[in-house]
């Protein structure tokens, strides 16, 4: 065994067990802040284990996407909406709790299917092709995964169009769920300069 | 490749000769570029905060620090050491942990960055296929970190400015990796070094600032913006906020955002001017001189003039833009929070995807001056 594989491989068990670990701590911790900063770490580790299959590509845009954007975009969220409140016990916590493990093992046991079964060897080694990748990835998205690609963009579309729609305070004048007037005290809301108002 | 100095070859077999394995010499070679760009970059950050010192000082008819050492060129090596041996401070009802956090994952990523930065033709750490594309996935990190120590201060200014950090830092990323698009777009590769290589044609005349002045300027704004400079520096702005995340941070943790935010902006000197201002490449092309001077391109005294010139230029070019960062931010006022999203959302994403498709437009007709 080398060097090379020898650190492929101690690399390889670190990032393995800070996503096990992360992802349990994610599902498990109380503190939803800590979640969401232990997700962020889930995912660079996934940006690592890219690395170590030669896609360098999809490991940065994993971190530019995924940590950058989505996780940022979680935390931020969760600080604006900082509110402590007390949640109220649910009484059929058990049977709750026996629906979801079961669904989760369903799940579980379909990707150990899929594991078992697939042929996950490369025909030849060369088949790798490194730093190309990244030219490769471009071709393919504007040749054979052109359609998949657009349509991918006019759903994007529409969900920053919804969302604006819902966010709009004169659209959304209620809450949805308890018909309520929502409170529209935003952290930091444009304002006229001070001195404008006193003369 | 062809040409140029490769120090790793020559160092590796410089270890070969005392009968060393080429595993092994790899292995002594590995830390010594990183250690290297690591105290570059920190005499890179001292050298900047004594000019900012004296340039404030000037803009303001002060004389700025005179008494530590000549001129006072010691004064950032005190104030360091002044940070170094304060009493570290953690809030009693902060989070510990996150406290402590924040400041590193504002840290690692802008060092991490220096991997792409080019100084000669081989004379970076690594020369990876992805180059520019590492440095905008790696700064997109930056904002967990601010959130993280906004968050764990427990402290309304605190949050507050991380919260503007992080809204900052998302609205300006999209303008700023639009207009490397542009350039890339031009290139065909992504790589830092394939970048500088398409400028060198005629010297000066083949610089992207040229071909690119729109894509220039918008990435200059925004690269100021998130290294958090006035007139952009709302997260941390005095009057309204104390000093923002930094609030509750004292001793070496401050340092630690301090250091971050001066390497950040000398690593954003040297993008711009590896992406718009041909790198390391002297205004006029090295080949034409070595002509002049009768000699072969391969020359040994050739070869070693080209590389410290062109360390040299990089670094001078880099100072002229943290000059220019560091005058600006004496002179203009900060801007207002919504203004500053106006400016980000409503005016420079539309001119740099207009400067995006106009770019396209002008490869597929001009294709040898823009790239073919």
């Amino acid at each position: 065994m080398n060097i090379a594989i020898t650190t492929q491989l101690i690399c390889f068990t670190i990032l393995s067990l800070v996503i096990l670990v992360g992802a349990l701590g994610i599902v498990l911790l109380e503190n939803i802040v800590y979640s969401a900063f232990l997700l962020g770490g889930v995912f660079m580790s996934v940006a690592g284990l890219y690395l170590l299959l030669n896609a360098s590509f999809v490991a940065a845009a994993q971190v530019l996407v995924y940590v950058g954007a989505v996780n940022v975009l979680i935390i931020f969220a969760i600080m604006l909406v900082n509110k402590k409140e007390d949640l109220k016990p649910i009484n059929d916590i058990k049977s709750r709790r026996i629906i979801s493990t079961s669904i989760c093992l369903t799940l579980l046991s379909l990707l150990i299917r899929v594991d078992l079964t697939n042929v996950w060897s490369l025909s030849s080694p060369q088949n790798s092709i490194g730093e190309e990748s990244t030219f490769r990835i471009g071709e393919h998205l504007f040749s054979d995964y052109l359609l998949p690609f657009e349509v991918a963009s006019v759903l994007l579309l529409m969900a920053m169009i919804g969302a604006i729609v819902l966010a709009r305070r004169d659209v959304m004048s209620k809450d949805i769920s308890t018909g309520l007037p929502v409170d529209q005290e935003l952290i930091e809301k444009s304002s006229e300069p001070l001195l404008t108002n006193k003369n | 490749m062809e040409y140029g100095l490769d120090l790793e070859y020559s160092f590796n077999e410089f270890l070969k000769g005392f009968g060393l394995s080429s595993e092994i010499a790899h292995i002594i070679w590995l830390p010594l570029p990183m250690l290297l760009v690591l105290v570059a970059a920190v005499v890179g950050v001292l050298v900047t905060v004594w000019l900012e010192r004296k340039i404030s000082a000037a803009a303001q008819q002060r004389i700025g620090p005179e008494y530590a050492g000549a001129l006072g060129v010691l004064q950032p090596i005190a104030d360091g050491l002044k940070l170094l041996v304060k009493e570290d401070i953690i809030p009693s009802k902060a989070d510990g942990i996150l406290f402590t956090a924040g400041p590193i994952l504002v840290l690692i990523p802008v060092i991490l960055s220096w991997l792409i930065v080019p100084f000669g033709q081989n004379l970076l750490i690594s020369n990876v296929g992805i180059g520019i594309f590492l440095w905008i996935a790696l700064s997109s990190i930056q904002p967990i970190g601010l959130l993280m120590s906004g968050y764990a201060s427990n402290n309304k200014y605190s949050l507050l400015g991380g919260l503007r950090a992080a809204a900052q830092s998302i609205s300006y990323e999209i303008p700023l990796a639009l207009s490397v698009l542009a350039i890339v777009l031009m290139t065909n590769s992504l790589s830092t070094i394939d970048i500088v290589n398409q400028q060198s044609g005629a010297g000066i005349l083949t610089w992207n600032i040229w071909r690119q002045p729109v894509g220039f300027i918008v990435f200059w704004i925004c690269a100021l913006a998130e290294c958090e400079r006035l007139p952009f520096d709302l997260p941390e702005a005095e009057e309204e906020l104390v000093a923002g995340y930094q609030t509750e941070y004292a001793g070496m943790k401050f340092a630690l955002f301090y250091l971050g935010s001066y390497i950040n902006l000398i690593l954003s000197a040297l993008l711009v001017s590896i992406l718009y201002l041909g790198g390391w490449g002297f205004p006029i092309p090295v080949e034409l001189i070595a002509k002049f001077l009768n000699l072969p391109i391969n020359a040994p005294f050739i070869q070693v003039f080209t590389a410290s010139i062109g360390i040299v230029m990089t670094v001078l070019k880099a100072y002229l833009l943290v000059f220019i960062a560091i005058l600006l931010r004496w002179t203009t006022p900060r801007v207002r929070i919504d203004q500053l999203l106006d400016l980000g959302w409503k005016f420079l994403l539309p001119i740099s995807l207009a400067n995006l498709l106009i770019t396209a437009g002008l490869k597929l007709a001009f294709p040898q001056f823009f790239g073919g």
